[in-house]
C-alpha cells in the first residue's frame, strides 16, 4: 500500500482539498439559503452567522488549495515530456493519453477544460465568503444580495464539480505514478 | 442589530461581485486568445512558470485582475450605495463569458477546426 510522492499529491489535491469543498458545499448553500429573518431568532441568528462565516472561509481556502496544488504540483507532473525514444509512457500521463486516438480526447477536451474551469471556483467562493462576512446577520434582510451569493456559490460548485469529475476520469485512464 | 448595521451600504458587495466577474472574464479571454494561437509571442509570454506552462500566466492574470479590481472598486464604492441589480447582473454575465471562453469546443469553433 505504498504510494509515490506524485500519487500522494494527486490524492491531497483531489480527495482532500477538492473533496472538502465539494462535500461541504451542500451544507453551506443550505446555510446561506436558510438565512431568513422569519426562520431564525435574533440569538440563533448571531450564533449561526459566525459559524457560517467561518465555514465559508474554510471552504474558500480549501478550494484555493485544491487549485494551486493542482496547477503547480500535480499538473507539472502530468504534462512532463518523455525523453526522445521513450516507449513506456505510463509515467507521462499527458503523452500516454495523446498516444492513442481512443484516449486523446481525455487530454484535448478533458484536461484542457479541467485546468481552466477549476479557477472559477476559488474566485467565486471567495466572493461568497466575503459577502456573508460583510453583511453578517443583515444578510437575512437582503434578498437580492443573498440570491446573488447563492448564484455565485452554485457557479463555484459547478466549476469545482466539473474539474473534479474530469480529474477522476483522467486519473482512471492515465494515473500519475 | 444596531442602526449602523441595518444601514450597511452595498458598495463593497457590488465591488466583490463585479471583481469576481471581471477576473473570470479576463481569465477566459486571455485563455481564448492563447488557445487560438499557442505559438504566438503573446502565448509564449504567459509561460510564467515553465513546469506549468501557459496556464501559469493565464491563471495568474485572472487572479491578479480579480484581486486588483476588487481593491480598486472597494476603495471607490466603500460607504456608497450602488445599483446592485445592474452590477450583479453584469458580474454574472461576465462569469458566463469567462466560462464560455474556457470551453475547448469554443476554441476549435473559432479556430475553424
Amino acid at each position: 500500500m505504498t504510494m509515490t510522492g506524485s500519487e500522494i499529491w494527486t490524492v491531497v489535491h483531489g480527495m482532500v482539498f477538492g473533496a472538502i469543498f465539494l462535500l461541504g458545499f451542500s451544507a453551506a448553500i443550505y446555510a446561506v439559503y436558510s438565512m431568513k429573518a422569519e426562520w431564525l431568532t435574533a440569538e440563533g441568528l448571531v450564533k449561526q452567522v459566525k459559524i457560517i462565516q467561518l465555514y465559508l472561509w474554510g471552504l474558500a481556502l480549501s478550494v484555493w488549495a485544491a487549485v494551486l496544488s493542482g496547477a503547480y504540483i500535480v499538473y507539472p507532473l502530468y504534462r512532463l515530456t518523455p525523453p526522445t525514444g521513450t516507449t513506456d509512457l505510463s509515467t507521462f500521463p499527458k503523452f500516454l493519453l495523446l498516444a492513442s486516438e481512443s484516449t486523446a480526447q481525455w487530454h484535448e477536451f478533458g484536461m484542457e477544460w479541467k485546468e481552466h474551469i477549476a479557477w472559477f471556483a476559488p474566485i467565486a467562493a471567495t466572493v461568497v465568503a466575503f459577502i456573508v462576512s460583510y453583511y453578517g446577520p443583515l444578510l437575512t434582510k437582503k434578498v437580492g444580495e443573498r440570491r446573488a451569493v447563492m448564484i455565485f456559490f452554485i457557479f463555484a460548485f459547478g466549476a469545482a464539480a466539473m474539474a473534479g469529475l474530469l480529474g477522476a476520469f483522467i486519473t482512471k485512464y492515465a494515473p500519475l505514478h | 442589530m444596531t442602526t449602523n448595521e441595518m444601514n450597511k451600504p452595498n458598495g463593497p458587495v457590488s465591488a466583490a461581485l463585479l471583481a469576481g466577474g471581471i477576473g473570470g472574464a479576463l481569465f477566459g479571454l486571455v485563455t481564448l486568445v492563447y488557445e487560438l494561437n499557442d505559438t504566438s509571442a503573446f502565448a509564449k509570454s504567459l509561460n510564467w512558470y515553465n513546469p506549468t506552462g501557459g496556464l501559469s500566466g493565464k491563471s495568474s492574470l485572472g487572479v491578479i485582475a480579480f484581486f486588483l479590481t476588487w481593491a480598486i472598486l472597494h476603495y471607490v464604492w466603500k460607504g456608497k450605495e450602488t445599483n446592485f441589480t445592474l452590477i450583479s447582473s453584469i458580474a454574472i454575465a461576465l462569469l458566463v463569458v469567462g466560462l464560455v471562453c474556457t470551453f475547448p469546443p469554443v476554441w476549435h469553433l473559432l479556430a475553424g477546426g
